[in-house]
């Protein structure tokens, strides 16, 4: 049953970081502008003037 | 000139930059469009005009050349970078005109070419701009006429007003459901585990550990999830009520805690999952519901903002700032630019148009104002600049009269007891009581220790906890808007359907509800001269003149086409003059008959008449003959007797009031109240926005005046009135399943007690027994989408979307995207 010691520790870091992940895909904005996250994919940043900064 | 220009699509008769009709051998519409395109293709963003989408439903992306651009200082935020040192400025505002991503992607990447611009984003859903630059290299009114000249309007939207409440609350439920669905996920593994230890001989060490690893899980992740439902669950108690949060409050605080105190003895039963499990559920049908009316509301407020919180003022010096209205001084000059609203009441000083004044008025023809007439807040300059002296701002306007009769009557409105929360008021006494008894019962008659007889109480508490009887109002309300939002149906408050099951009286406004409220030309007319007419009529944006070049089709606008106020339009052509107007204007016999009739007369004075009228909706008379099975039918409308009387009787009502302002509408509806009727109020115009606040429900089409929308409970799109019997039966269904869900759950609950009482409740039991009462409550609400009541009318509504031609018309669209 020693396994039990390394396996709900993984499990738990890997459900937490999925948490954290969210939460900040969350915070940052990303669910925002979903039409435009579905749109934006099609065009592309023109090459030789790269968005700034 | 760049090559680019010189490429014309062959056979093409659009425009290159907007896609609007041109005369033969031109490849623009008009000089915005051509220095547009030039702008575009010096900026080597063409991939726009490749990858655009036109949506019909949105104006066309035409520069307009009116008027110098004005100051935004007033919207603009300044702040000092921390890392760098330099300033920084913050602007947000309003798109007019977003079509698809092309349109998000040309005005970002147009912008982020412009020197000291640093970040330019913009958001196809909310339709804002938000834009960050140094104010030491650029301007805002620099940065804002470049998206203008692009063909896009702007509107500055202040600081204050961004963080609007929904959207912070829609957040914070969405980070609450991260939180207990990771709680939820990682309890249930560990639960499963001590269940399946139960047979298989788990060792009670392993098992405490499992216990205590769920408790570090648990207690933080319900603290936080739960705060929602604490929240309200604490409001109400304040105020001496309950509601249906009050028992699940109770359930989700207690179910931790005492699994914590078996915890800490050692004991076998942990309830820590079901509690995570219960938040989850209860969470993820919260937002689903606030979700779908979030959007239904966004798309009325957006047309609010969008009708004009900024006012130009004329300073002494003649220089033009733009200021929020509410900012106006009385005494200010202003300056109201073709196609805005007036941003407060005064008088006209100089210039000469038409004011479109349906929204004070329900009036569909537009009046003229020359120097000296008066003017009101929220009416439409339609035809040439004007400026006016302002006399009246704010609270004074005409316009903050009409808002404050709608909250006089929203606050007489009478409050609403939801299903849910009623069957709560007796359900929480019911089991808070069960569990009393078997507390003092095993005490007194079992003879146990208060330990034990605590935790069996407790049990019969987490096992009745109203888990599906949360779910059971919520999931439906869900199904019924999805359903209803296919159907071109917004329904805006959240018990609009409870509301409309109880409906017994309809009342009905005329003008824009009975009928289209737009005007349509008559069949009578001479082809040849409608084609004329329609090229000159192109120029004018007066009502008339616009449904005349909407019959025209798509034709190319007559240049030299001079526009007289209140008269008319005068085309200089190489043959003479031509006019279209009024039979005055046109030298014809006026027998005063009708307002809509407009002339045509040739160079030689030859006359050829347009018929016009504003059409009754296409299915009003049998929808009428509907709506009276379902109770008595009225119309009140604010139009003289003899046009209400003649629409009444060819839609088949016997009942009709002409001659009504908003105050008399408000009195008929508190009349009808107080003997006791529930009246659904359907109408369009501000002078209707009252009466829809001061009725039981409300309905309004999308064409509707902008505060109407955001009165209304409900919206409709569409030409049909057959949405109004469909969010009806809707209704009806969705209150039969919550009635269904409720007893459902009720029943379920009910059967366990016994089961809890007498002490045999596992925590498996209860995970059991709440999961699948959840399931079938969900399921059961499901059916409302596999009614196929009348397959007709979902189609109609849906194709005359397009047709509404408002902004509006996409903000719902783009609510349907976003919803499926």
């Amino acid at each position: 049953m020693t396994i039990l010691l390394y396996l709900i520790p993984t499990a738990l870091v890997m459900g937490g970081l999925a948490l954290t992940g969210f939460l900040w895909a969350l915070k940052s904005g990303q669910f925002d502008d979903l039409d435009g996250a579905a749109q934006r994919i099609l065009f592309d940043d023109p090459e030789d003037n790269p968005p700034k900064k | 000139m760049n090559a680019l220009l010189d490429i014309a699509v062959p056979g093409s008769s659009a425009c290159l930059h907007c896609g609007g009709a041109v005369s033969a051998g031109e490849s623009y519409c008009c000089n915005g469009c051509r220095l547009a395109h030039r702008l575009v293709s010096d900026l080597g963003l063409d991939q726009y005009y490749r990858q655009r989408q036109f949506d019909p439903a949105q104006r066309r992306p035409r520069p307009e050349s009116d008027l110098p651009g004005s100051d935004l200082s007033a919207w603009v935020e300044t702040s000092d970078d921390e890392t760098s040192g330099r300033q920084v400025a913050v602007l947000t505002m309003m798109v007019d005109g977003l079509h698809c991503g092309a349109c998000v992607w040309l005005i970002e990447q147009a912008l982020l070419r412009q020197a000291g611009v640093i970040a330019a984003r913009v958001s196809l859903s909310t339709r804002r701009l938000t834009l960050r630059w140094q104010p030491a290299l650029v301007t805002a009114e620099h940065l804002a006429s470049l998206v203008e000249s692009l063909g896009y309007r702007l509107v500055p939207i202040a600081p204050g007003c961004l963080r609007n409440r929904d959207e912070t609350e829609l957040k914070s439920l969405l980070r609450a459901m991260a939180v207990a669905g990771f709680a939820a996920g990682n309890l249930m593994l560990l639960s499963v585990s001590v269940w399946s230890g139960h047979g298989g001989g788990m060792a009670p060490g392993t098992r405490d550990l499992f216990h205590w690893i769920s408790a570090l899980i648990a207690i933080p992740a319900v603290g936080y999830a739960g705060r929602p439902f604490f929240r309200s669950a604490w409001n109400v108690l304040r105020r001496g009520h309950t509601n249906m949060d009050v028992p699940i409050s109770l359930a989700i605080i207690l179910a931790p805690s005492i699994s914590l105190y078996e915890t800490f003895t050692g004991g076998e039963q942990a309830y820590f999952d079901s509690a995570a499990t219960l938040l989850f559920f209860l969470l993820i049908g919260r937002y689903l519901d606030l979700r779908a009316r979030r959007l239904a509301r966004a798309s009325a407020e957006q047309l609010m903002a969008l009708g004009g919180d900024a006012a130009t003022v004329i300073s002494d010096d003649g220089s033009l700032r733009d200021i929020p209205a509410r900012d106006l001084r009385s005494g200010q000059m202003a300056l109201l630019r073709t196609g805005s609203r007036v941003p407060a009441d005064g008088a006209i000083t100089s210039g000469e148009s038409l004011l479109d004044v349906s929204l004070i008025s329900g009036e569909s023809m537009p009046v003229k104002a020359a120097p000296g007439s008066q003017v009101y807040a929220g009416t439409l300059n339609l035809t040439a600049p004007l400026t006016m002296k302002v006399d009246k701002t704010g609270e004074a306007t005409l316009l903050a009269d009409i808002r404050r009769l709608m909250e006089a009557a929203e606050s007489r409105r009478n409050r609403f007891v939801r299903v849910a929360d009623r069957v709560s008021r007796y359900y929480a006494p019911f089991v808070h009581v069960t569990a009393l008894l078997t507390l003092l019962g095993w005490i007194a008659i079992g003879q146990l220790p208060w330990q034990s007889a605590l935790l069996i109480a407790i049990a019969v508490l987490i096992i009745t906890c109203p888990c599906a009887l949360a779910l059971a109002v919520p999931v439906v309300q869900v199904v019924a808007s999805h359903r209803l939002l296919k159907s071109g149906i917004l329904l805006k408050s959240a018990d609009a359907l409870e509301r409309l099951c109880q409906v017994d009286t309809i009342i009905l406004d005329k003008t824009g509800t009975l009928t289209l409220g737009r005007l349509e030309l008559q069949p009578g007319y001479n082809p040849e001269a409608l084609a004329i007419a329609a090229a000159m009529a192109a120029n004018s944006k007066h009502p008339l003149a616009r449904a005349i070049a909407r019959a025209g089709g798509d034709i190319v606008p007559a240049g030299n086409v001079a526009e007289i106020p209140g008269k008319g339009l005068e085309w200089s052509s190489d043959k003479g003059i031509w006019r279209l107007g009024s039979a005055s204007f046109t030298g014809q016999p006026d027998d005063g008959s009708s307002d809509h009739i407009l002339w045509l007369t040739n160079p030689s004075g030859k006359a050829e008449q347009f018929r016009l009228a504003d059409p009754v909706r296409p299915d009003a008379a049998e929808i009428m003959a509907e709506l009276k099975k379902i109770g008595s039918v009225e119309i009140c409308s604010g139009d003289r007797s003899a046009p209400v009387q003649h629409l009444a009787e060819e839609v088949g009502v016997t009942h009709w009031h002409a001659l009504q302002l908003p105050a008399d509408k408000v009195r008929r509806l508190e009349e009808l109240r107080a003997a006791g009727r529930r009246v659904l109020m359907i109408g369009d115009g501000l002078n209707d926005a009252p009466a829809l606040r001061a009725a039981h429900v409300s309905m309004a089409p999308t064409s509707a005046a902008d505060i109407s929308q955001n009165a209304a409970d409900l919206l409709f799109q569409g030409d049909a009135l057959r949405p109004v019997i469909l969010a009806l039966n809707v209704a009806k269904a969705s209150e039969r399943l919550m009635r269904e869900n409720l007893a459902l759950a009720v029943v379920y609950n009910v059967a366990a007690i016994p089961l809890a009482i007498s002490g045999y409740v596992t925590p498996l039991v209860a995970a059991l027994a709440m999961s699948t009462s959840s399931i079938l409550v969900v399921l059961n609400s499901l059916r409302l989408n596999g009614r196929r009541s009348r397959p007709r009318p979902i189609e109609y509504a849906t194709s005359k979307i397009r047709d509404v031609g408002t902004s509006t018309a996409t903000g719902i669209a783009q609510t349907q995207r976003a919803a499926q």
